[in-house]
């Protein structure tokens, strides 16, 4: 149960993290693609904030153990691959289209706007795409 | 002002979160790996949709006190255009293996090269994107 409870509480944080920040708001995140015309630069701060305290916890943490868990469970890969270019291409690609991103997507579902739940309904589906290609990809 | 004090207030939280959880359960906070668990539902990934659970929580409460203040906004003005972007954010991120918590906040404050080359990739992309849109 610590686990969960863990989890659920972190997740609240983060919920409110990009609320309060403005990042579950499409307009705000292509205002920051939007380099070339209105520019909106306080995604730079929110990753400044986020990455700020990151590297200096990360650091620490990763010299320990966790815990509520035996060991780290990090990403393994090393090597940048084209699944990887194409992938964040293809991120990038659907981020700069609508503005939003698996997190912001999450939260925004509290609305029940039909918008959001038309765009998480095609991000399951794409995801669900990958898994049946993945074996052959990877 | 405004560009600067509440974003990078959030984005202290959005960092003291996935520093919880790595601290607390040795996890990275890749919010497109942990919803993508939910199309393959098991007892281990409890803990992933308690975390999905906890950003919807946070959306319920702060959409039912400041529905004005922090929700009100609409989404680009196509239903292909709002599938077709979520089709793209779901295969990119599987293939990416991560998205701007994973390898955004997480991969690069590990200083993972993986990530940073995704980080400048997806954002570039997004910038073509929007330049091209504004260009249409």
């Amino acid at each position: 149960m610590k686990k969960e409870f863990l989890s659920l509480f972190s997740g609240v944080i983060f919920s409110i993290g990009l609320i309060i920040s403005g990042m579950i708001n499409p307009n705000i995140v292509k205002g920051f693609l939007d380099i070339f015309g209105d520019w909106n630069y306080s995604l730079i701060f929110v990753m400044a904030g986020a990455i700020g305290v990151n590297v200096i916890t990360f650091h620490l943490i990763l010299k320990k153990k966790p815990l509520f868990s035996d060991s780290f469970n990090l990403p393994l890969k090393t090597q940048v691959d084209k699944n990887l270019i194409i992938g964040s291409m293809m991120f990038g690609a659907g981020w700069g289209i609508a503005g939003v991103c698996p997190g912001p997507a999450v939260v925004n579902v509290a609305t029940f706007k039909v918008q959001i739940l038309i765009f998480i309904a095609a991000m399951t589906i794409g995801m669900y795409l990958f898994k049946l290609v993945e074996n052959k990809i990877s | 002002m405004e560009l600067i004090i509440m974003p990078l207030i959030g984005g202290v939280l959005i960092g003291l979160s996935s520093t919880l959880m790595l601290f607390g359960l040795g996890k990275i906070t890749g919010i497109s790996g942990l919803y993508s668990s939910i199309l393959t539902p098991s007892k281990e990934n409890t803990w992933k949709y308690f975390f999905l659970l906890g950003l919807f929580l946070g959306g319920l409460v702060f959409n039912f006190l400041y529905p004005s203040k922090f929700f009100s906004y609409e989404l680009v003005d196509s239903t292909w255009k709002i599938i077709l972007a979520g089709l793209l954010v779901g295969f990119g991120t599987r293939l990416a293996n991560g998205c701007t918590s994973g390898h955004g906040v997480c991969g690069i404050s590990r200083v993972s090269i993986r990530s940073i080359i995704a980080t400048i990739t997806f954002i570039v992309t997004g910038v073509v994107i929007v330049a091209f849109e504004g260009v249409m």
